[in-house]
């Protein structure tokens, strides 16, 4: 309840700031810190990336600014009137609350969710809130299964009693209890194909092992939980993506923290995770040239980009990665595996690469 | 034995089924898969042969389309052109027979590809109204006019002349074909008449006269008296075949030598490449080609692919020009500005081909929808199966938003703009045989968004120049429209007075205007 009204009590600061700017006749403003790779910092301490504290002034009275501003504002409102009603919206619905077309125009306050989801970015970072603070929680994405057992909002639940589908994660997993923890090692995937071609095989009853998978980028309720069960029971994480700099980048977020999210890398990142594959040595050592697919254009801008991140400049064996990708000009998907057999990946590859310790750092 | 009895039972009931039968259980294929989409595939058929015939005898083409509805779903289609007129002879096989032109085997840039258009129109007409096709057809004023009644016998792929008569007809020279159908006539962005508008805009050359079912009369006249120019026919390029085309050209070649062979039936075959395809097929450039086995064909085939050999000659395409373009364009859509662009001709899978595409802006464009794509190839529209197109990739792919375009994502942009792309080639490769979209090759690709990109950057200018100036004005009086909406939400948020807010705000607009009006919209 304390936390509830500090929550409130920020976004309300933040507009009463503004009214005053208005009323000593001056040009409205909101400091905003800037998220992206210019006030990103590598601490080479904790080996996770850090927000700088490079901001930039959003104002009203300024034709590039003014809409974001008014959003700001806006959304301030929206979150402040959850908190205080005590209900929990989705991004989704932010959106919407947030959507209407501004009367005697034909613009949208907010046209697209992205542009919602970017102001409470900012707001987390404006009042210092995580966006579950602010009563915004993302939809649950990724399924996880393993000999696990919780406790969550009052309910025991045993992750390797829920057949096909497994658990499925929700974005706020501050308040779940492990009561009981049995495997070995964890291994998140980008694919929730692959995942579940592994739980079919019940591969992680075989090796005793925990596994997850998102569909895609990897969202904060996954991060937090794979950092939450490497804090607690100390076990090894392993990455598993296709071979192309999108999977790269998703295992760079795991491990360091991203650069939208930078300030929240704290809660985030979890530096010892390995990454198991797909390397350009399992594309050499399993034959998956045959399966290639092109570099495009944004392939090879990526790519080029995540060479030079701080934290990989000096990685001698991502670079070999990255260079080795660009000479190959294609990537490779995880799937690939599956032309050696459908359960060549749980029967062979993936027990051959943890056997051996075959892991990129 | 018993082995050689089932396979005897089994040959009796083997039997080869004819091209026409195949094509009646298959029309989807050739795009007759629904009512509407049939209609504009008659028209199509019938107004690309015309297009081709007139440039052929090189007479500026001018062609009346006209559909009359003879009840809900029935329509007749009749196209009268100027053309070369068909031979007596002729007309039943062109008409009455799937799969019989003379385009088929020659290297062209022409717009049918296969001989089975307008025969497959005959054919749709048979099978969803029983009718005969009607065809009157003229060489010269001093030769009588024919007129044919037809129909297929689809067991025998061969035409069933149902009346053959010496007619008076008005015209010198000319075809027209009638056609009756069962179809649906549907406005919008695939309706006949949009084809027949995106062709008069590739085709400036050409004259179109057309009535719709609603008894509409549109006139797109010509705007030049330039003719395309002549395509000439060009030999394979040996990077363009395949290993059973190879083998036919063997097994048909009159040449006593391989050198001789691949000299007279390939292009850009010189002495000295000739030897150095040899040599490593490991072959003895002198022996008959005829007495190549299997084994040393498939030999020649991949030395083929791999020997450097220059790239085929271009002579065989015959783009619009950019200039063209632009006033085909500039005819038929109002906007207040044109750019067009013609690329150098470049190569795929040993096939030579051009690109060409123009962008229109602003004018009567519709402002906030998404930009109007329109594909050609060989200056003949294509409408249906945007999604899977070549063109689109490119278009998708192209960074719109440095040209002053909106776009999110790897989407269409969005604007009050038209972008036309064309590809002239002497075999385009299409996805399918409905023959709507081009396949994914990464040179076409390439060189679409090259053409792309050339027409954007002077887009960009002209956005700069003109727009910019008049947006920023508009961004301006947004803010009279934004300070309530801002003032209710801070209202919301601190408990403060809306009136207040707002009047406070109304002030200080007031004093912020003239920083404003020379501001560029500095970024964050």
């Amino acid at each position: 309840m304390v936390q509830k009204n500090k929550s409130a009590e920020k976004l309300k600061e933040l507009g009463e700031k503004v009214v005053k700017d208005i009323s000593k006749n001056k040009n409205p403003n909101i400091i905003v810190p800037i998220r992206a790779l210019s006030n990103v910092i590598f601490n080479e301490r904790t080996r996770t990336l850090e927000l700088g504290d490079k901001t930039s002034t959003r104002y009203f009275f300024n034709i590039a600014h003014a809409k974001k501003f008014v959003q700001t504002i806006e959304i301030a409102s929206i979150s402040k009137d959850l908190i205080l009603e005590d209900k929990h919206a989705s991004l989704r619905d932010v959106f919407y609350m947030a959507k209407r077309t501004i009367p005697g125009t034909n613009v949208d306050l907010v046209y697209e969710q992205s542009e919602s989801d970017d102001i409470i970015e900012d707001l987390e970072l404006i009042t210092g809130n995580s966006r579950e603070q602010l009563y915004i929680n993302a939809n649950k994405n990724g399924s996880i299964v393993g000999k696990v057992t919780i406790e969550d909002a009052g309910d025991t639940i045993r992750w390797d009693k829920l057949g096909s589908g497994g658990w499925s994660i929700p974005s706020n997993v501050e308040n779940i209890k492990f009561k009981k923890v049995d495997a070995k090692y964890i291994i998140y995937m980008e694919k929730a194909a692959v995942w579940e071609r592994l739980n079919e095989d019940k591969f992680w009853d075989k090796q005793n092992c925990i596994i997850i998978s998102s569909q895609g980028q990897t969202t904060r309720g996954i991060r937090r939980l794979l950092q939450r069960l490497y804090e607690e029971f100390k076990l090894p994480i392993y990455v598993l993506t296709d071979f192309d700099a999108y999977g790269f980048y998703i295992y760079s977020v795991i491990k360091y923290g991203s650069i939208n999210l930078a300030h929240a890398s704290e809660r985030l990142a979890i530096p010892s995770v390995k990454f198991l594959g797909i390397t350009s040595n399992d594309i050499e050592k399993y034959g998956l040239k045959k399966h290639f697919i092109k570099l495009k254009d944004h392939d090879i801008s990526r790519l080029k980009q995540l060479s030079e991140y701080e934290w990989f400049k000096d990685n001698k064996s991502w670079q070999k990665e990255f260079k080795t990708m660009k000479q190959y000009g294609s990537k490779a998907e995880i799937q690939a595996l599956s032309s050696r057999g459908i359960s060549f990946i749980s029967d062979t590859y993936l027990p051959e690469k943890i056997k051996n310790k075959d892991f990129l750092e | 034995m018993k082995e050689v009895l089932i396979a005897e039972t089994l040959a009796k009931e083997q039997k080869s089924i004819s091209i026409s039968e195949f094509f009646l259980k298959n029309r989807h294929l050739l795009g007759f898969d629904n009512p509407t989409r049939a209609l504009m595939m008659v028209v199509k058929e019938a107004v690309d042969n015309s297009l081709d015939a007139c440039t052929e005898i090189k007479v500026l083409p001018e062609i009346k389309v006209e559909i009359n509805q003879i009840n809900e779903n029935r329509f007749t289609i009749i196209v009268e052109d100027n053309g070369p007129g068909i031979v007596k002879q002729q007309i039943p096989n062109i008409f009455g027979k799937l799969l019989y032109g003379s385009k088929f085997h020659r290297l062209r840039q022409s717009r049918g590809q296969q001989g089975i258009g307008i025969s497959a129109a005959v054919l749709y007409s048979q099978l969803t109204t029983g009718k005969s096709t009607k065809i009157y057809s003229r060489i010269g004023s001093k030769k009588p006019a024919h007129y044919f009644e037809l129909q297929i016998d689809t067991k025998k792929n061969e035409p069933n002349v149902i009346k053959d008569n010496e007619i008076e007809w008005d015209k010198d020279q000319g075809t027209k074909v009638e056609i009756e159908i069962e179809g649906r006539y549907l406005k919008g962005k695939q309706s006949v008449d949009e084809y027949i508008k995106q062709t008069a805009i590739v085709n400036p050359h050409a004259t179109f006269i057309y009535t719709n079912p609603e008894k509409e009369k549109y006139e797109y006249l010509r705007v030049t008296d330039q003719l395309p120019h002549e395509a000439k026919e060009i030999k394979p390029h040996p990077y363009g075949i395949e290993i059973g085309q190879l083998m036919k050209m063997i097994q048909d070649t009159r040449a006593n030598t391989i050198q001789g062979f691949l000299k007279s039936e390939f292009s850009r075959i010189s002495d000295l490449v000739s030897k150095e395809i040899c040599d490593k097929a490991k072959l003895n450039q002198n022996e008959k080609p005829k007495k190549l086995g299997h084994k040393e064909i498939e030999l020649l085939f991949n030395s083929l692919q791999e020997v450097k050999i220059m790239a085929p000659p271009s002579d065989c395409l015959s783009p619009i020009t950019s200039e063209l373009l632009e006033k085909g364009l500039r005819k038929e859509i109002s906007a207040d500005f044109y750019v067009a662009t013609t690329r150098s001709p470049s190569v795929y899978r040993g096939m030579p081909f051009v690109i060409e595409t123009a962008i229109a802006y602003g004018g009567e464009l519709e402002k906030e929808s998404q930009v109007r794509l329109m594909r050609f190839a060989n200056r003949v529209p294509l409408l249906y199966q945007q999604g899977a197109c070549a063109i689109t990739e490119a278009v998708s792919e192209t960074s719109w938003k440095s040209y002053g375009l909106q776009q999110s994502g790897g989407n269409i942009p969005n604007g009050p703009v038209i972008i036309l792309v064309h590809i002239s080639s002497v075999w385009v490769p299409f996805t399918n045989e409905a023959k709507e979209a081009i396949a994914h090759y990464d040179e076409i690709i390439k060189e679409i968004k090259l053409g792309l990109q050339e027409c954007g950057r002077k887009l960009n200018v002209y956005i700069n120049k003109n727009i910019k100036s008049k947006e920023q004005k508009e961004k301006i009086s947004l803010f009279e429209k934004y300070i309530p909406e801002l003032a209710s939400s801070l209202s919301n948020l601190t408990g403060s007075n809306k009136m207040e807010v707002e009047e406070n705000l109304r002030k200080l607009l007031k004093k912020e205007l003239p920083a404003l009006e020379v501001e560029n919209g500095a970024k964050e």
